[in-house]
């Protein structure tokens, strides 16, 4: 392995040094494309942040797909509502991977405001996994945009062997998620198994760091 | 059998959808357009029967962004309903508000300043040009021309939003109105830089119509496709750019002679066919008349409370009785239906939706039209999923 | 335009037995109605649409309202035959039933009903509005009215949305079906006695009465793992 150091040395040079596993992701994470799909208010932030203004394009993330077998990325972009909920999870099996979730705004994320509806599904991660949340009513082009770089970052740090290698290098990784069937009452079931509730990383920990990344206690 | 039923009998019948029959022997195709389809505006499905490209059947599928604002506003007081209106119809939050502080300020008895009813004419109009701006872009987007309409609309959008954003906090769910007058007052800045973009809107409607109005393709896909006569229109209850693009006289700032309306001189578009095209240049000229009264409006905007000093925001509770209030919306008539047992919450809340409205006749419009004229004629109605299905 | 007394005598003298009464309205905006016969509503409609003084050609606005069953506690005067042991001569107790006034409390049931609402107004003569409604016998079984819809086409759409949403039947509308909820479901959701489903297992911000029910869904999970 050549260190970053001496990388950056060699770069100044005219000589780039880089991993098979480095390139690979680079590639990857510089060609999302999104989904053309939008569901409630925020869909019309996500239209202002592909214009030009705020330029998603920067990112390699211009060209939104109507088709879900051709896209990436499938930005849940407003209330999902328990009518729609089967659609989503069945246009998110229809994906193929690598494929990944942006949540966008409060109502995908947990219902929002309208969580108290008895047609509001209480956030998309009941059905499918979801990469990135991004908080807001609606969230404004630059939270998307962050949140489209911190799923860059996602790309950017998976390996692509051994432990926590994407889906589609995992021959036992689930893609497909069932389809919640619309019943008298309420969608039936009201969560997927395997996908909630969420395991919340880092919660539960020990450990803490302050600011700089000193550990501060280890007991509580 | 009495006059009345004679007529009824002798009119039924005249407002369904006429039987379009299939040409020649080969099947129908059933096509279910939506709820995810790039050209529909959000989630909304149509079954369409094709015979070859011609359509001979659609049925419109509501409900795929129903969130419960109704069930919702009627457990929560009647403010906290405001900034759920924002989000009925999430590109005009501003006229949104205004209805709704219409309909509570007729159920109460309230007065507005005149300060106050200046602000909501200035921010109403500028709802109204970016709102008919975007359709227009989208329109266009929806017959071929993507991109370039559309981020012209966007373009002028943004320098529209920067405004709201400025002056109530947010860039598209203002939350801004208030029973009795407006939350927030202008500063002279503001009516500055708002007196700057309203200077530019002329030049961006003449770049518009410069690439649009003679474009000979615009005109082939639109003239005389998705007709809408205007005995169907005012019998369905169409509002707003639609009915008078089908040549009917009635907008509801001259009807009603609500908020200040009356001290403006503007004029009211109409249409001569009723067609896509017609609908196109109704919204072109009401963009060139709000232009008009936001000039008007900024110049003559008084000084002054912008609160009525009886308004109570703490404690509201109005006494029994129910209400009506309508506003013309950029998209159609937008009402609030309120009825109120003398509680903090209303006893039934009920948003009269021009958008789902409108929809009425779209099977309408679209029999006998091939499958690619369903998009445009669905794009001209300007409709958005959130009022649609509330 | 006409006062809604006016036209209920304009009524009145075109469709015979109409039955409409006026509902006043007491709140500042004097939106008055007038409340029809379900039996005749749709002849009552066709002449307010056709008639050239009146001409309703304009249906803005059709909605439903709920009432609940309400118990009304009246206070009663009512004479009751009270024995009473009064001094007889003599030392000794006599019974004597004597009559007396006592306010007494009743209770009784104004059944409740699904009421259609409708707002008219004229796009030729450029006023409005006129105020319809209609009640059901019920709110269970007996939940027919007549559809406006083939005098109005505006009211196709609402119609079947307050179907759905509270269940009124409309005889003679074309096209009957769920417009909002999918067609599986059974629930009346805008009626005031709907129970939504309980998902309230995961609230991060609960208060209130979401709190309460988020509180009786932990309870309800953990009496069910035990």
């Amino acid at each position: 392995m050549v260190d970053n150091e001496l990388k950056i040395e060699l770069g100044k040079q005219g000589i780039l040094v880089t991993t098979i596993e480095e390139l690979y992701n680079w590639g990857r994470r510089s060609s999302v494309w999104p989904m053309q799909f939008g569901l409630a208010c925020c869909a019309i932030e996500m239209i202002a942040t592909t214009m030009a203004r705020y330029d998603l394009a920067r990112f390699g993330a211009e060209v939104f797909r109507p088709s879900p077998r051709q896209a990436d990325l499938m930005i849940v972009s407003g209330t999902v509502t328990k009518k729609m909920a089967p659609q989503v999870v069945r246009l998110y099996n229809q994906m193929a991977e690598p494929k990944y979730v942006i949540a966008m705004g409060a109502c995908a994320i947990s219902g929002g405001p309208f969580k108290q509806g008895y047609n509001v599904l209480k956030g998309i991660d009941r059905y499918i996994p979801v990469d990135v949340h991004i908080p807001g009513c609606p969230p404004r082009p630059e939270a998307l945009i962050q949140a489209f770089m911190t799923l860059q970052k996602k790309i950017d740090g998976q390996p692509l062997t051994g432990e926590g290698r994407p889906r589609f290098l995992d021959a036992d990784a689930q893609c497909e998620f069932p389809v919640p069937e619309q019943g008298a009452h309420d969608l039936e079931p009201p969560s997927n198994q395997g996908v909630w509730p969420v395991e919340i990383q880092g919660v539960g920990s020990r450990e803490r760091r302050d600011i700089d990344g000193r550990q501060v206690s280890t007991d509580h | 059998m009495s006059v009345a039923e004679t007529r009824t009998e002798r009119s039924a019948g005249w407002n369904r959808p006429p039987a379009v029959e299939p040409e020649g022997e080969g099947e129908l195709l059933e096509v279910a357009m939506g709820p995810h389809h790039p050209s529909t505006h959000g989630v909304f499905r149509m079954d369409v029967s094709l015979d070859g490209e011609r359509v001979v059947r659609l049925k419109p599928v509501f409900g795929y962004l129903h969130r419960n604002h109704e069930k919702i506003a009627e457990g929560v007081a009647y403010l906290a309903s405001m900034p759920y209106t924002d989000r009925l119809d999430y590109f005009c939050s501003l006229t949104n508000n205004w209805a709704y502080a219409l309909a509570v300020e007729k159920l109460a008895g309230q007065e507005v300043p005149a300060r106050a009813e200046y602000i909501r004419v200035i921010l109403a109009e500028l709802t109204r040009i970016q709102n008919h701006a975007s359709t227009i872009g989208f329109l266009l987007q929806e017959m071929g021309a993507s991109g370039t309409p559309l981020m012209y609309a966007f373009r002028e959008r943004e320098k529209i939003l920067d405004l709201f954003e400025s002056l109530t906090g947010s860039r598209m769910m203002c939350n801004y109105m208030r029973f009795g007058g407006c939350r927030v007052d202008l500063s002279s800045a503001w009516i500055e830089a708002t007196k700057k973009v309203v200077a530019g809107l002329p030049a961006f409607v003449d770049e518009f119509e410069a690439l649009l109005t003679g474009n000979e393709i615009l005109m082939a896909r639109c003239q005389g496709v998705g007709v809408l006569k205007p005995d169907l229109a005012v019998n369905a209850g169409i509002s707003g750019p639609m009915l008078r693009a089908s040549g009917v006289n009635y907008d509801l700032r001259k009807v009603d002679h609500y908020g200040i309306y009356d001290r403006f001189q503007f004029r009211v578009p109409l249409g001569d066919h009723g067609d896509i095209y017609d609908r196109y240049m109704v919204r072109v000229l009401e963009m060139r008349e709000s232009i008009g009264i936001l000039n008007q409006a900024l110049q003559d905007i008084p000084l002054g409370p912008i609160m009525d000093a009886k308004a109570k925001l703490r404690g509201f509770r109005p006494k029994p009785g129910e209400a009506y209030g309508r506003i013309e919306a950029p998209k159609g008539e937008l009402g609030f239906y309120l009825i109120s047992d003398g509680g903090p919450n209303p006893y039934r809340y009920r948003v009269r939706p021009p958008s789902l409205i409108n929809l009425t006749v779209l099977e309408d419009m679209c029999l006998g039209h091939n499958v690619a004229d369903v998009v445009l004629i669905f794009g001209s109605v300007d409709i958005v999923l959130g009022e649609v299905d509330r | 335009m006409k006062t809604v007394e006016e036209i209920k005598a304009a009524i009145e003298a075109a469709v015979p037995g109409a039955g409409v009464t006026v509902v006043l309205n007491p709140s500042p905006s004097a939106q008055h109605s007038l409340r029809l016969e379900p039996a005749h509503a749709l002849a009552v409609a066709a002449f307010l649409r056709d008639d050239p003084e009146l001409a309703f050609d304009y249906l803005s606005n059709v909605t439903g309202v709920d009432w609940l069953d309400k118990e009304i506690a009246e206070k009663v005067k009512v004479t009751r035959q009270v024995t009473k042991t009064v001094d007889g001569p003599e030392g000794t107790k006599l019974e004597q039933v004597v009559d007396e006034i006592v306010e007494e409390t009743r209770k009784h049931v104004e059944p409740g009903s699904l009421e259609a609402v409708y707002h008219l107004y004229s796009v030729a003569l450029r006023h409005g509005p006129l105020v319809l409604r209609m009640r059901t016998v019920n709110r269970t079984d007996k939940v027919e009215l007549p559809s406006l819809t083939p005098v109005w086409r505006a009211a196709e759409l609402q119609e079947r949305e307050v179907f759905d949403l509270y269940g009124i039947v409309f005889t003679g509308h074309p096209d009957l079906r769920r417009i909002l909820m999918w067609d599986e479901f059974k629930d009346y959701p805008m009626r005031k006695d709907y129970v939504e489903p309980d998902d309230y297992e995961y609230e991060p911000t609960a208060h209130d009465a979401v709190l309460k029910r988020a509180q009786e869904h932990r309870s309800r999970e953990q009496g069910s793992r035990d």
